[in-house]
């Protein structure tokens, strides 16, 4: 379903100095260097399953969800996702796949939530036979029917992020991408949100791509993770084998800090 | 093809969204019309002593000069390109841009929906009260009906064309933000240029000729000064006629335009942020 092989992307980051001379003459002519986010990533997913996605901060994650949900362009290498390249006809790739950048917010402020939605359902032109149904299912689990009158400014981070999900889903798409869903949100919140992950994926049959810090997600929800470090996929399998090299009383916290200092990333 | 995959339906509920979310900001609304209001006495006397120190005959009449004031005062939101939509510019210095792209719309038509009903919604809550008040104003301050129905017509169609000419001009401020990550250089630069070429500082009959000659052959005239001009009956209905060719001819080159930078910025977007 998703074909990565040898994703590369670098930006040019500009050099900024600290005193006025080196600021003037940087202004005149400015110094910049090549950053690589993504050095060397591959790896292969099928359709139905969810994938934990990990790596210190500044790994490249964001970068690869991004690359392959069509926002940016690699330097090099190929992504494909059912069949399809994403950046290249970018409008009807999007129309299938699902968005949640747990930081960042694509509800419209100012208004009602039940307003984004439907904006969002003419934005995907999702009939309204389709519509309803899926609103309805995506009320009854994530509970939100005291939020939709809601605008989203007055909603609480764990209110917002539910909301975000549910606007990403409306559409019915068969990947989803998750950006640290569950980033800031309390014990209860998070639980609502990964059974509500497991449940779209069981029922749904949603394949589900995240990346997150919090490995009780990755404990809860995935046997599969796949980790990278400094722009290059360290390890794809099984959390188990992960655990097996390490002593069984370590919590898998424990046993990621300590692959991180091993592979010195 | 490109164009059957984004249906016209979505940008209308888009459009709707934004009146919607626009008209909400009724307090701003009254504060606006009361500054504009005030400005617009202030603009009457100063052209009213320049009028009376001057024995020559001007080439507009300071009759013609009030309309199209108080014409500016009541459709500010409609010209001037100060007024800014700021969601666009941290969608892209925040990097929330990424939602705009995941989504299966074209980013220059949807940004375009966004700000002509912002624009749109501003002065329908502005331009009512001033142009009633002006109305009722004594003999030399006040607003006047066009001379003729056919201006009025004329009137309306430059002002909605001109409009739409803004707002592709004013896209262009939004698309620099990428190259300089910044909206406050490139806002100041169209500002300042495109005002005083729209003839907002001095009317444009009040230009020197030469001066003239540079400020029909840019696009920013065309945004207010013909249509109010054509209401104060300064423009006959030919020249009228003309002007709306011409503003077609801007606005498709500057959409062309437009779209191909807009594009070309996107290939080299980077989100900020993480």
């Amino acid at each position: 379903m998703i074909e990565v092989l040898h994703l590369r992307k670098q930006f040019k980051v500009y050099e900024r100095k600290e005193s006025l001379r080196d600021s003037i003459s940087s202004f005149f002519f400015p110094k910049w260097k090549w950053v690589h986010a993504l050095e060397d990533v591959s790896f292969h997913i099928n359709p139905g399953e969810i994938i934990g996605y990990i790596g210190p901060n500044g790994a490249g994650k964001s970068t690869t969800l991004k690359i392959m949900s069509g926002i940016l362009l690699p330097t090099s290498g190929t992504c494909k996702v059912m069949g399809m390249i994403p950046w290249k006809n970018r409008i009807e790739y999007v129309r299938q796949i699902g968005v949640v950048f747990g930081q960042r917010s694509q509800l419209w402020w100012d208004v009602p939530v039940l307003d984004s939605f439907l904006l969002l359902k003419e934005i995907y032109r999702v009939e309204e036979g389709r519509y309803k149904k899926s609103l309805a299912m995506l009320v009854d689990i994530l509970q939100l029917q005291d939020l939709l009158s809601k605008p989203v400014r007055q909603l609480s981070l764990g209110q917002r992020i539910k909301c975000e999900i549910a606007a990403s889903l409306l559409h019915q798409p068969s990947i989803l991408f998750l950006d640290e869903p569950t980033i800031g949100l309390d014990a209860v919140a998070k639980i609502a949100i990964r059974k509500f992950i497991q449940r779209i994926n069981h029922e749904n049959k949603v394949t589900v791509i995240l990346t997150t810090h919090d490995m009780h997600d990755i404990e809860a929800l995935t046997n599969r993770v796949i980790l990278i470090g400094k722009g290059r996929t360290l390890f794809d399998g099984n959390v188990s084998l992960l655990k097996e090299n390490y002593t069984t009383d370590q919590s898998i916290e424990e046993i990621i800090a300590q692959v991180y200092t091993e592979y010195e990333i | 093809m490109r164009y059957r995959q984004s249906n016209v339906r979505s940008y209308i509920a888009y459009f709707f969204l934004q009146i919607k979310q626009g008209l909400q900001y009724r307090t701003a609304a009254i504060a606006g019309a009361i500054t504009q209001f005030c400005w617009g006495f202030m603009l009457l006397f100063i052209f009213q002593a320049f009028y009376q120190s001057n024995i020559q005959t001007q080439p507009i009449s300071y009759t013609q000069v009030v309309q199209i004031i108080w014409l500016q005062q009541a459709f500010l939101a409609f010209f001037v390109l100060w007024f800014r939509d700021n969601d666009i510019f941290t969608m892209i210095l925040t990097g929330s841009i990424a939602y705009e792209l995941c989504r299966p719309i074209h980013l220059y038509s949807f940004w375009f929906v966004k700000l002509i009903s912002a624009r749109l919604s501003s002065a329908s809550l502005r331009c009512m009260p001033i142009l009633l008040v002006a109305a009722f104003l004594p003999a030399p301050y006040s607003l006047k009906l066009p001379p003729t129905m056919e201006h009025f017509l004329y009137f309306f169609l430059t002002l909605f064309l001109g409009l739409v000419l803004l707002v592709t001009i004013s896209m262009f401020v939004y698309i620099s933000t990428f190259y300089t990550y910044s909206a406050v250089g490139s806002m100041l630069l169209f500002a300042v240029f495109g005002e005083f070429f729209a003839g907002l500082i001095i009317p444009v009959p009040l230009m020197p000729l030469w001066l003239q000659k540079i400020v029909y052959a840019l696009p920013f005239r065309y945004t207010c000064d013909v249509p109010f001009r054509i209401y104060a009956g300064h423009i006959g209905i030919p020249e009228a006629i003309v002007s709306i060719f011409i503003q077609l001819g801007w606005i498709l080159l500057l959409v062309v335009l437009g779209r191909l930078l807009l594009q070309k910025s996107l290939q080299r977007v980077v989100v900020h942020g993480g």
